[in-house]
């Protein structure tokens, strides 16, 4: 028997208010622990919470992000269990009138465009962080763990799809495009080693072809693509191996072990999903008018799509180069401002984006918003050729060099004399000794054989160390073996 | 609906509450009390009646804006905590 994998995302994206989402305490990571709390996120009694109203913002500019309808009536409830992490003892989240509804995320996987349904965004408040002795952390005891309340209250959107994913590598892709859409639309730090975005991943198996829903477990709290990527197909796996031996899935909530490779079940009290939701009584509920719905839609930023149709539109790119480039912001940011800089070829820009500077940040697993050469030396350097100060062999060169050590492409061609050779003079003195020492592929290309031409120019090129204008070569060379 | 004793146990354990056998005995006595009078509310017609999801209904968008003001010391954070190290909270250990 085959089976299908059918996997289901809570997503879970740390606004980027400056306070919390219902106290004035500051949001700011890294922060010494408990230096950024107050009655309200301490759940002290009587504490009273009141809705940031830039964390609505940020929620409602996500929600139509990603192609929600917002509701026009909202509000708060009571998710109530026992944690340390959870000082009130409910977090306060919304249950049945969700802030938005009815999305979706467009995205290309192997080749093919996807659409994944979006079920629901609602806000919430994040929870403490518990510290244990095994994370290296303050606490050496092994019997305690210890716990910093800074992160209690911080906004949240949870974005909730639809099971229309059916492998780990899609939930990728997927995962890829939702952060691209939060990034442009300019609501979260999107820090994945802050914990910005986590991710809940509900996995069930079921034989190909049938309609049903298989029993699923839930994975929670995964931290990074890369481990839903491999939590997703351990769990398959180890559903399907069940499965065949005759056993049954047991719905529960399994922890994914980085180190190990494998999910464990949680040892969870039998009813620790009845949350026994109500409402809050201490917020009011949200009347959503449309005004306010249609003045964030006004001001939601340029989106990824919409950014990939002007590319190929404003700049003439392949739709693929363009999706490439929209693919990453700060990728993005940096070819638009070279185009700008270098407006006569934005395609020669682009080329060089995609090529050369994706393969050297590749190389060096840089990080998108760390590119080493900022779009002025690009642009400069594209400027070099032109002028016919360096060859585009050296400009590689140059552009790598920029790119390792942060110095201007000019003050690099004039450190490492690599101006071009253009003069001929020096130039016929160099392909006059090429000749004399290469006979044969003289005699070849003389007798008809065009191809000797090209080694010969190599080797000017390789006698100039690159420098030479391979124009003025040919030419000249041509002229000499006439 | 009829709340049995299992229900009790099971709202109690939920709730972290170690009730006597007398208090299980008089909370499902109470339990249903209150339901019985909920059930006679549901005898009457509600058709066309808006939830009244809070009880506040003319209260509404209540937002304040979006500043950062210091809150506590830590010190008077954790004035009244049980246990405290290293200026955290301590707890029992949550996870094996
Ligand atoms: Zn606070």
């Amino acid at each position: 028997m085959t089976w299908e994998t059918i996997i289901g995302l809570e997503v879970h994206v740390e606004l980027k208010t400056e306070s919390k989402i219902f106290c004035n305490c500051s949001t700011r990571f890294g922060g010494e622990p408990n230096t950024q709390v107050c009655p309200v996120c301490l759940g002290l009694p009587g504490a009273l919470p009141v809705l940031n109203q830039q964390a609505l913002e940020f929620a409602t500019r996500a929600a139509l992000a990603l192609n929600c309808q917002i509701a026009g009536y909202s509000k708060f409830d009571r998710k109530n269990y026992f944690y340390p992490d959870l000082p009130k003892a409910y977090q306060i989240s919304q249950y049945d009138l969700p802030l938005a509804e009815h999305g979706h995320v467009d995205f290309i996987f192997g080749g093919e465009p996807r659409r994944v349904r979006i079920r629901r965004i609602h806000l919430e408040e994040d929870a403490g962080k518990l510290l244990h002795s095994e994370d290296g952390g303050l606490s050496a005891d092994a019997n305690v763990s210890l716990v910093d309340f800074n992160r209690s209250g911080v906004p949240l959107i949870e974005i909730v799809s639809e099971p229309d994913l059916r492998s780990g590598e899609e939930a990728r892709a997927y995962l890829n495009r939702l952060k691209t859409i939060l990034a442009y639309a300019d609501v979260s730090h999107l820090k994945m080693e802050e914990g910005n975005l986590r991710a809940d991943v509900n996995v069930s198996v079921r034989p190909t072809g049938s309609t049903e829903f298989g029993t699923r477990t839930e994975m929670k709290n995964v931290s990074s693509f890369r481990a839903v990527v491999r939590g997703i197909e351990y769990e398959a796996e180890r559903q399907v191996k069940v499965l065949d031996e005759g056993g049954s899935i047991r719905q529960e909530t399994r922890q994914w072990n980085e180190t190990k490779g494998v999910t464990i079940a949680l040892r969870s009290k039998e009813e620790a999903h009845d949350y026994r939701y109500f409402p809050d009584p201490d917020l009011p509920a949200l009347d959503i008018s449309r005004d306010f719905v249609e003045g964030v839609r006004a001001n939601l930023p340029e989106l990824p799509d919409a950014r990939q149709a002007r590319y190929v539109r404003d700049y003439g790119l392949r739709d693929v180069d363009a999706g490439i480039l929209t693919s990453d912001l700060s990728l993005a940011a940096f070819f638009e401002e070279a185009a700008g800089l270098y407006p006569k070829d934005p395609k020669a820009v682009a080329n060089w984006v995609l090529g050369d500077l994706l393969r050297i940040m590749n190389a060096r697993a840089a990080e998108s918003d760390e590119i080493p050469i900022t779009p002025k030396q690009l642009a400069d350097t594209l400027m070099l050729i032109d002028r016919g100060t360096i060859s585009g062999k050296i400009a590689k060169t140059v552009f790598e060099e920029t790119m390792a050590t942060g110095k201007d492409p000019e003050v690099i061609v004039k450190e490492k004399g690599l101006v071009q050779i253009s003069d001929t003079s020096e130039l016929e003195k160099v392909i006059a000794d090429v000749i004399a020492a290469n006979p044969q592929p003289v005699a070849d290309f003389r007798s008809g054989k065009e191809t000797a031409l090209g080694f010969l120019v190599g080797q000017v090129m390789k006698a100039t160390r690159g420098k030479a204008n391979p124009g003025i070569v040919n030419e000249l060379l041509m002229k000499a073996l006439k | 609906m009829q709340i049995r004793r299992e229900d009790v146990d099971h709202v109690a354990d939920l709730a972290r509450l170690s009730l006597s056998e007398e208090e299980r005995e008089k909370m499902t006595r109470e339990l249903n009390s209150i339901l019985g009078h909920v059930d006679k509310l549901n005898e009457l017609k509600t058709d066309g009646v808006q939830p009244t999801f809070h009880v506040l209904a003319s209260l509404k968008n209540v937002t304040r804006k979006d500043e950062v003001i210091h809150g506590l010391d830590r010190d008077r954070a954790l004035q009244n905590a049980p246990s405290q190290k290293s200026g955290c909270f301590a707890v029992p250990k949550t996870v094996e």
